[in-house]
């Protein structure tokens, strides 16, 4: 059978960056057809063709094997092409079904109807989403679920899924995976991005690897290694991907919390972390480590509960405040809450501490910012044209380096980081990683979340588990294993096996 | 850092994308065509009277542009910039009558015209109430006490208020005294919006609100301020009409808030707040007099010109906006 779509030659710049340099690439009916490379390397504005969204400089886009001109997002959608994007794309006020069934709302909607369809669509996916509830109060990995419902509530040929596990944890990863064996039984031709190349390595029949707008090579899971592609994406050998801790020394407790609640979505958590210490948030989504995290950061008004840090009680009630104490908190919304993609990398990144920029009267210093903030992008390995352009112009793994810079040059005694390696390539989490680990060294408190299981135990020396608005226990480096954590996750609240004193 | 643009073939794929270039010189372009129009067919047009005349009526709608440059920045919107105008005008004839002097005067009016934002930007940056609502309220209510304070009577400034006068007619140079203070508030602005910690978070606010106060900014007291200065540059633009006619009334400026932000737009500035610049806004302000001017000249009949002055907005939106159309 021939390929149901080809790209041939595609080429496109934006402004003087030349995104895609002459890209072929084809996807067979019944293939999970895996696009790789590092962060920046085109992948999404490969695709973001496909769907029609941005017209190539130069190619030709065919489907069935006949070129098809002009090409628009409609045109994508009448041939059965859903793309689901990397940022969420969809209404925030408005209900899961409205959202879902967004393309064929009737001129007056039967809400039973909708939100039954919805409800069934969703159950398939395997996940209770009350179809009723408002999209922008769902967590990250729930928006990412309606996203794809609402792509499967019509026919679908071709389904290109753009980093979707990257906010889902273990379980929910698995049950997508499932859907897309389904799919792909079916005959529904996937493109599927993700930068966990064991997960890929598992799903997918043909990949290809991309790297500064090029196709570098075309392989299959039986063809080569994950070394083997890490070589190709990155173009160099990668060193060990967590850094070891030497010559860390943990010191006094810094951050205590104890007994925070907030509605039914924390329901009492204590916790403490100490001067160079990393612990670790595990948990399901939903199990509100999100919510513990912004109470403690003062983002949202929390209804009870106390925050010492060095043992002395902490009035937090804002943002401000908790900057002002010392405590920093990388966001999980990075497209709402962290950058703000009108502006530069350079006024990004130094939003969260200003002091070293602007001179005793109020004048920004812009060139101590931009040296600053380009020994900063260095080290993170972000790929842009300039501190200076706006952080608009950066895929998605790049714009999360900022947001992360942006916390790094704050350079708070605690530093609380949500999902932090969020889309972000192999090669620059490894980066990541040694950051966070410097941090540490350098006495700082660390908090992590992260729904990468074999992160948590990478990075962390310890790593509190969360179920239902608690905390369901903690496991020590000894009983570091994926079983436990899900044990823990699972207990759903109910006798806790080791409280977290 | 990689970019990839050094296998670049020389000069040749750099391309500016064609909607930036509209954005950012769509004004100027809109700005020039009207100039050399009107100068070719109106001998009058580009006489040093004229040219003056023109930037005198533009400088209170050019130096009210600015205040609302900052709080449409914020995303937000200021209704009450015509009514405050006459705040400023009768504060400012009331105590200059009354022989307070000119400092005193002036300091009525632009703290009458700061209090009143200070009023606006209490309910709308700490008690989060739209700020379109709230505006129109302090438009309806100082536009009352602007009355009340005149008792609804013209306010003759008089012989105390020669300073005042002499001030409004005069010239420096050639240029009138108030479009050299209109010019003036458009360095500092420029200066302020480009180079300084608050003009940066001004913008910041406007473009992602959220991401602001998560990187722990005092964002309301920012957006506090933008009101405050809407205001008072409002009562400065009173200053202006009181000491150009030595009258202050309660009654002017009516509808002024909708030129203001006509002229704020048609600088390129977008209402979801975050972009936008005083060049701009001096040249979209510009633009909405020359327009006036040239139907003046050419002997419209003032309904007309309101006509026409809509379809002018219309061509900038489209020449801003449009661009996108082109390409996406
Ligand atoms: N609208 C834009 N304006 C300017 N540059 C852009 C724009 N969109 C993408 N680019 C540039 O194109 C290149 C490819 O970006 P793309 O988003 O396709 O990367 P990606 O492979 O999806 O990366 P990631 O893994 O981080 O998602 C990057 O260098 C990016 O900066
Ligand atoms: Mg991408």
């Amino acid at each position: 059978m021939g390929p149901l779509v080809e790209l041939k030659g595609i080429t496109r710049s934006f402004g003087g960056v030349r995104a895609l340099k002459g890209i072929d690439f084809d996807l067979r009916p019944g293939e999970v057809h895996a696009l790789l490379g590092e962060n920046g390397a085109g992948k999404s504005t490969l695709m973001r063709v496909l769907a029609g969204e941005i017209t190539p400089d130069g190619g030709a886009i065919l489907i069935d094997g006949a070129s098809v001109a002009p090409y628009d997002p409609r045109v994508a959608a009448s041939h059965g092409i859903a793309v689901i994007h990397q940022e969420t794309a969809l209404a925030p006020d408005l209900s899961v079904a409205e959202n879902i069934f967004m393309r064929e709302l009737p001129g007056i909607i039967a809400w039973p109807a909708l939100n039954r369809r919805a409800a069934v669509l969703l159950k398939q996916l395997g996940f209770a989403i009350d179809p009723r509830r408002t999209v922008g109060d769902l967590a990250v990995a729930h928006q990412q679920v309606v996203e794809i419902a609402k792509a499967l509530s019509q026919k679908v040929r071709v389904i290109v899924f753009d980093e979707p596990t990257a906010v889902l944890s273990t379980g929910d990863a698995e049950r997508l995976h499932g859907i897309i064996a389904g799919l792909r039984a079916e005959g529904v031709g996937i493109v599927y991005i993700s930068h966990r190349l064991e997960e890929v390595f598992r799903i997918s029949d043909r990949m290809t690897v991309m790297k500064d707008g090029r196709v570098v090579g075309v392989t299959t899971p039986r063809d080569a290694s994950v070394e083997d592609v890490i070589r190709m994406m990155v173009g160099r050998p990668l060193a060990a991907l967590f850094p070891k801790a030497e010559g860390r020394r943990i010191g006094d407790e810094v951050l205590r919390v104890a007994d925070l609640r907030r509605g039914n979505r924390v329901r009492g958590v204590s916790l403490s972390v100490r001067a160079g210490e990393i612990v670790g948030l595990g948990g399901l989504v939903g199990s509100g480590r999100t919510e513990t995290v912004r109470l403690i950061f003062g983002a949202d008004r929390r209804d009870d509960g106390t925050i010492h840090l060095r043992g002395e009680q902490a009035r937090i009630s804002s943002p401000l405040d908790a900057v002002l104490a010392g405590i920093g908190l990388v966001p999980e919304d990075r497209k709402h809450q962290g950058v703000i993609l009108d502006m530069p990398i350079r006024t990004n990144t130094t939003m969260a501490r200003l002091a070293p920029v602007v001179n005793a009267l109020g004048f920004l210093r812009l060139r101590v910012e931009r040296g600053l903030v380009e020994a900063l992008s260095k080290r993170l390995r972000l790929k842009s044209a300039g501190v200076d352009a706006p952080a608009s112009s950066l895929s998605g793994g790049n714009q999360q380096k900022v947001v992360l810079a942006k916390w790094f040059h704050a350079g708070t005694d605690v530093i609380i980081l949500d999902e932090p390696t969020r889309g972000v390539d192999v090669g620059a989490k490894a980066e990541i990683y040694a950051l966070i680990e410097e941090l540490a060294a350098a006495g700082r408190a660390v908090l992590v979340i992260s729904s990468e299981h074999q992160e948590l135990f990478g990075l962390c020396d310890r790593v509190l588990v969360m179920a239902e608005g608690r905390i369901a226990g903690e496991l020590q480096p000894a009983d570091y294993s994926e079983e436990r954590l899900l044990t823990l996750a699972m207990t759903r609240g109910a006798a806790p096996l080791r409280k977290a004193s | 850092m990689s970019v990839v643009t050094e296998d670049l073939p020389e000069g040749k794929r750099q391309r500016i994308e064609v909607s930036e270039l509209f954005r950012r010189y769509g004004t100027a372009a809109i700005f020039l065509v009207l100039v050399i129009g009107a100068a070719s067919q109106s001998q009058a047009f580009l006489t040093e009277r004229n040219v003056m005349n023109v930037l005198r009526q533009v400088a209170p709608t050019g130096i009210m542009a600015v205040g609302m440059l900052f709080v449409i920045l914020t995303r937000g919107i200021d209704l009450s910039v015509g009514s405050l105008l006459a705040l400023g005008s009768v504060s400012c004839a009331l105590t200059a009558a009354a022989g307070s002097g000119t400092p005193v005067a002036v300091a009525a009016a632009v703290g009458a015209g700061a209090a009143a934002g200070i009023v606006t930007g209490v309910l709308v940056a700490y008690a989060e109430l739209p700020p379109f609502v709230i505006t129109l309220a302090m438009m309806t209510a100082a536009r009352g006490s602007a009355l009340i304070l005149a008792s609804g009577q013209p306010i003759m400034m008089g012989d105390p208020g020669e300073a005042l006068t002499d001030f409004g007619s005069g010239f420096v140079l050639g240029v009138p005294q108030p479009v050299i203070l209109m010019f003036a508030v458009f360095v500092v602005a420029g200066v302020v919006l480009n180079f300084t910690k608050f003009g940066r978070i001004v913008k910041a606010i406007g473009s992602n609100a959220e991401a602001v106060r998560l990187s722990g900014i005092a964002a309301p007291r920012y957006v506090m301020a933008v009101y405050v200065i809407s205001g008072a540059l409002a009562a400065t633009a009173g200053i202006i009409s009181a000491s150009r006619t030595g009258v202050g009334s309660g009654s002017i400026g009516v509808g002024a808030e909708l030129d203001v932000i006509a002229a704020v737009v048609i600088g390129g500035a977008s209402l979801m707040g975050g972009r936008g610049g005083v060049v701009n806004t001096l040249l979209g302000a510009l633009v909405m007099g020359v327009i006036g001017n040239i139907m003046n000249l050419a002997d419209v009949p003032g309904y007309n010109q309101q006509v026409f002055m809509g379809g002018i907005i219309v061509v900038a939106m489209l020449l801003q906006y449009g661009a996108r159309w082109l390409r996406r």
